[in-house]
């Protein structure tokens, strides 16, 4: 029963990742779409935060809009995967639900 | 304020694409060219992420504007101030930004660099430095 989450704020600007990561629960995917892909970069003051959720919860980003904002795929924290729109899709219909984190 | 000329400092503080406030800068900046005042931007918080370069938008369907940075100095807006504290809080350095430059008519348009990296104490006298601040 697992819960596939949507961020999609810079967590520079808004609380709304932390909120997200630590209400996720074991089992659960976190997905950085627009904005929220800045979450997923290394050496950023919240690196330690997005590293500390461990094995737990599978963080994933999504491929466009890595492009769009000139974050090559180096440059994103160890663990976290990429997807592609049909990448998307696939997770949103292999998890129970879908909690969007506006 | 003599003859007229302002200083209008345009103050970047959000990401590209997420929302249209740095579309929306970009367009009034153009605008405000054409009246001869004394342009600076400003790119701190998380507007220092709309001078990456390397943007790539194809896949999200909208256009991609960072190019347009590179046309400012053709309207002789000059002086894009980023904030070094806002880069390191975000991993980012110097050579993650796009070169941006103009010529320098008064000596045989020479190029020299837009972008300066100044520290948040020295934003803050930009700031201050002002007549016009308009927010994005």
């Amino acid at each position: 029963m697992a819960t596939l989450h949507t961020v999609n704020k810079s967590p520079f600007a808004t609380q709304t990742l932390l909120s997200c990561l630590g209400h996720a629960k074991a089992g659960d995917t976190v997905l950085m779409i627009e904005d929220g892909v800045y979450g997923a970069t290394s050496n950023t003051g919240l690196a330690d935060a997005m590293v500390g959720m461990g094995g737990a919860v599978t963080l994933a980003v999504l491929a466009p809009d890595l492009k769009a904002r000139g974050i090559d795929e180096g440059r994103l924290l160890s663990g976290v995967k990429t997807v592609d729109y049909a990448g998307f899709v696939e997770l949103a219909a292999t998890h129970d639900r879908t909690q969007n984190w506006l | 304020m003599t003859d007229g000329v302002k200083k209008f400092l345009y103050v970047n503080r959000k990401a590209p694409y997420g929302t249209i406030y740095a579309l929306e800068s970009l367009e009034v900046v153009l605008i405000g060219a054409a009246f001869d005042q004394d342009v600076s931007l400003a790119f701190l918080d998380d507007g220092v992420f709309q001078l990456v370069k390397s943007q790539d938008t194809k896949e999200i369907g909208v256009k991609n504007f960072s190019p347009t940075f590179r046309a400012l100095g053709d309207y002789e807006v000059t002086k894009l101030f980023v904030e070094q504290e806002s880069l390191d809080e975000r991993g980012l350095t110097a050579d993650d930004l796009q070169e941006i430059m103009w010529e320098d008519e008064d000596e045989d348009y020479v190029e020299k660099p837009s972008i300066r990296i100044i520290s948040r104490t020295e934003m803050a006298d930009v700031m201050a430095d002002q007549d016009v601040i308009l927010s994005f």
